[in-house]
């Protein structure tokens, strides 16, 4: 079953949805109208294909690439249906542009990627990343990813997503132009300093709460998902068994035969089903395994906008220490210890000329420092504005995904149950005739 | 655990194939009113065209609606255990169970009993019934105690399961055509514990001095030289049969394994939706549902779990025992021939006692005879009877697996019902 070919349409401005059972459909959820790329462009990841190659350190690799394809909205609905464009990116790719937009975009909940490594595995899913499964169920996940940002209101009009999806060449040096890496070192030291922030806005504690616990409980529940999903595929291959059995029963006996060998077929259709049911099931997961990863990305902003917060203090800090030393240099009074104050009791007072001219850099670095604190402070005012509306953007999306894929949860349940009463009740036939 | 339910469609093998002499004097039975009337006002016969009101008149009809009646009204006679009961003495403790009897067959002094009897008392019954007709198939016991997996004896499961195999087990005799005019059944039915007691006391009955040389040949046996072809071929068949139901039973057991292992993973799920509810608003109310949701069908699975434990492993249980009962049948059968076939070249070989010998060899034969014929027709009962327990057992199966799937789509149905008419009322989505 899996996703529908090549040529998937993304869904535009619609916010009419149905809980079908197209996998597209639950996951294109929440695409903004107006500003939205995706207004102007179909895009799709089509295909995925391996290639080798020599890698950074001259040895030899196999890796994947995907095919990214994109078309004029237009072309389409003239139906003259031209070949896309087309072109190929790897996973690493992905990363870099993703990379690029959290540093660029700080304050917005970039959409996540598709995992790197599979994980919360169950016995029967493979866990390599060259196993076809994997790979299809990633392709899908791109390209959900590349949607997601093509129907976000600013990442969509990003230049550098633009021309990931159109240049094939020589993208990757246009992203390092843009001196993004610099900035991302920076920061990521930064986030990985453990630093305190005096006065923490409560909403977006509250909020890096909320992310700790969705990625925590979604964790818990795949991993649950993922061990009663093995059990169940257990449950379903024993009835195989069955099925065999009854095959070789029905062989000794003369009346009964026929009974027992139609009821076996029907036990190894019910071992059968097992398979598209956890398939089914694994999309189920995926919807779940990006809202964890999302928690991830609505964490970062949270702890971004605590170093905002607290760069700004620190700015503000050094702007009061410096103010309050050009107070004691003015009046000359102490007030609070300082090794100067120390120092010069010990080994006498400054010349006029040498406090004049401490008193002159003094206001130069204040000047500076009220520059530089009005401009954190713009900063942090801008980050709040800019990243509280993308935070309501993102809950409203995620509210209306999460349910979306409770009740494509609940469809599959009954969808399972209505296969199951139908193999029984054909079991139940052959039974009677036994 | 009380509660006289009369269940007596548990076995609903009817005595079809019965020896000729039997059969003619239930029917002669049967042509009585009254006992008409007792028959139609039990709601548990489930054959219910018994009384057909356009009967045909040709003879061959006649022998047919014969055959007919006889099916569903040999049933004179109904057997109910229920009620087990704990009794404690100095020795020791054990179990009895009620014997309930509604009958209105002559030869019982009335036509209600009730009895208490212990396992023991079972195990006694089916020892004499083996040893006055070895080449008949008697049902099997219910195991002296299952060690595996057992807790206890006395544990609740485990005496309703016994319980119920016992209730099966004297239906079976009630049905055969011969055990069920067996004396020893009858005063198992009816007798006071004390009277049964001193029955059991006796000693064998000239029935059972039959059994008796049967042993004692089987002692001295050195084989069978000539078997008849079709015994042989029942050896495979029991053979074959023996293999597929063990392993019918053992794949039935895993899958009550894998069942009970999904229950447990299963049972964290619920709990952890509902964790998540609580970390948020607009989710909350359908996180909760669904946590709600997989708590049900955790009951249902709970449930479906027990229903194969208690319904299908106790039948496949029984026909494992059956098997061995089979081949134990057919080791007697032998034994009688082989007694016979020695008793043969005897008299061709030795010289004195020639009268006794020949004596002998007469009953030997007639012996041989009698158990070939027996075994034949019992042989025949028994598939029938066969069949229709494990269909049967069957079926229940797959109609128990139907409910559960359909208990379980009405949970996932009711959610989606309240999804969307929530949303529509919200006017959020529109599932048009």
């Amino acid at each position: 079953m899996a996703d529908s070919g090549s040529e998937d349409i993304a869904v535009i401005g619609n916010t009419d949805l149905t809980p079908s059972e197209s996998e597209n459909n639950v996951k294109n959820a929440m695409v903004e109208k107006g500003t939205s790329l995706l207004k102007k462009m179909e895009i799709s990841v089509a295909e995925a294909e391996k290639r080798t190659g020599k890698n950074a350190v001259n040895m030899q690799e196999t890796y994947t690439v995907y095919l990214i394809e994109t078309r004029p909205v237009d072309a389409a609905s003239e139906g003259t249906n031209p070949v896309p464009d087309s072109l190929w990116r790897r996973y690493s790719e992905f990363e870099l542009l993703r990379n690029y937009l959290l540093v660029t975009y700080p304050f917005l909940v970039v959409p996540p990627l598709p995992e790197k490594r599979a994980e919360f595995v169950w016995h029967k899913l493979s866990a390599d990343n060259m196993d076809p499964d994997f790979v299809e169920r990633r392709r899908v996940g791109l390209e959900n990813f590349l949607l997601r940002v093509a129907s976000h209101p600013d990442l969509s009009s990003d230049k550098i997503f633009y021309s990931f999806l159109t240049e094939e060449n020589g993208w990757k040096e246009t992203v390092f132009e843009t001196g993004f890496q610099a900035k991302a070192d920076s920061r990521l030291k930064a986030l990985n300093a453990t630093f305190r922030v005096k006065n923490p806005d409560k909403r977006f504690a509250e909020m890096k709460h909320y992310g700790d616990e969705l990625q925590s409980v979604i964790s818990q529940l795949l991993r649950v998902r993922a061990r009663a999903a093995d059990r169940l595929y257990g449950v379903y291959k024993v009835h195989g068994n069955y099925g065999r059995v009854f095959s070789e029963w029905s062989a000794i006996e003369k009346e009964m035969g026929d009974g027992l060998q139609s009821a076996g077929h029907h036990m190894d259709a019910y071992a059968a089903s097992v398979d598209d049911i956890l398939e089914e099931e694994e999309h189920y997961a995926d919807q779940l395994k990006e809202y964890l990863f999302y928690a991830d990305a609505l964490r970062a902003v949270c702890r971004k906008h605590e170093l905002t917060q607290y760069e700004l203090e620190m700015a503000a800090q050094d702007l009061t220490s410096k103010k309050q030393q050009r107070e004691e240099l003015a009046t000359g009074t102490i007030r609070t210890f300082s090794l100067k104050g120390v120092t010069s009791k010990l080994f006498g007072q400054e010349t006029p000329e040498q406090r004049e001219a401490k008193l002159k850099m003094l206001e130069t670095q204040i000047e500076e420092g009220e520059e530089l604190v009005k401009e954190r402070n713009a900063e942090c005012e801008e980050f709040v504005k800019s990243a509280w509306v993308d935070i309501e953007r993102f809950k409203e999306q995620k509210d209306h995904d999460l349910r979306e894929a409770l009740i494509s949860y609940a469809i599959m349940q009954i969808s399972m149950c209505k296969k199951g009463i139908q193999v029984w009740n054909n079991a139940k036939e052959c039974f009677s005739k036994m | 655990m009380s509660g006289s339910v009369v269940d007596n469609t548990v076995s609903s093998g009817n005595s079809s194939a019965a020896i000729p002499t039997d059969v003619s004097g239930q029917i002669l039975d049967l042509d009585e009113d009254d006992d008409l009337e007792v028959f139609s006002k039990d709601t548990t016969l489930t054959d219910g065209s018994s009384f057909n009101a356009s009967m045909q008149t040709s003879p061959a009809s006649m022998i047919n609606q014969y055959k007919f009646e006889e099916d569903a009204d040999t049933k004179d006679i109904f057997v109910t255990v229920d009620n087990p009961e704990s009794h404690v003495t100095a020795i020791e403790t054990y179990i009895t169970y009620r014997v309930m009897t509604k009958t209105t067959r002559s030869e019982f002094d009335s036509s209600e009993f009730e009895v208490r009897r212990r396992y023991q008392d079972f195990l006694w019954l089916k020892g004499r019934l083996e040893e006055a007709h070895p080449t008949l198939i008697v049902h099997p016991l219910p195991e002296k105690f299952v060690v595996k997996g057992m807790v206890e004896r006395f544990n609740e499961d485990f005496i309703e399961t016994r319980r119920r195999a016992l209730h099966r087990f004297l239906n079976k005799i009630a049905e055969h055509p011969i055990f069920s005019s067996s004396e020893d059944f009858k005063i198992f039915l009816t007798a006071a514990s004390g009277e049964l007691t001193s029955h059991k006391k006796q000693g064998p009955g000239f029935l059972s001095r039959m059994g008796d040389t049967v042993k004692a040949v089987a002692a001295a046996v050195r084989g069978v030289r000539n078997r008849p072809q079709e015994f042989t071929e029942m050896q495979e068949y029991v053979e074959a049969f023996s293999q597929k139901i063990i392993s019918l039973d053992k794949v039935t057991q895993r899958i009550v394994r894998e069942q009970k292992e999904y229950l447990e993973e299963l049972k964290e799920c619920g709990p952890t939706y509902a964790l998540w509810s609580q970390s948020e608003e607009e989710l909350a109310e359908p996180l909760k549902n669904v946590a709600g949701c997989v708590d049900r069908c955790c009951k249902e699975t709970e449930e479906q779990v027990k229903n194969l434990s208690d319904h299908l492993i106790p039948v496949l249980h029984e026909y494992v025992l059956c098997a061995d009962t089979l081949k134990a049948v057919l080791r007697r059968r032998d034994n009688i021939q082989a007694d016979f076939e020695a008793k043969t070249e005897a008299l061709a070989t030795k010289k004195a006692n020639r009268d006794t010998m020949r004596d002998d060899l007469d009953k030997a034969e007639d012996r041989l005879e009698w158990a070939n014929n027996a075994l034949k027709s019992d042989w025949t009962r028994w598939q029938k009877v066969m069949r229709t327990d494990l269909r049967s057992a069957f079926v229940d199966t797959a109609e128990r697996n139907v409910s559960y799937y359909e208990k379980c789509l009405a949970v996932w149905e009711s959610f989606l019902h309240s999804q969307r008419t929530d949303a529509e009322g919200n006017g959020k989505v529109d599932f048009s």
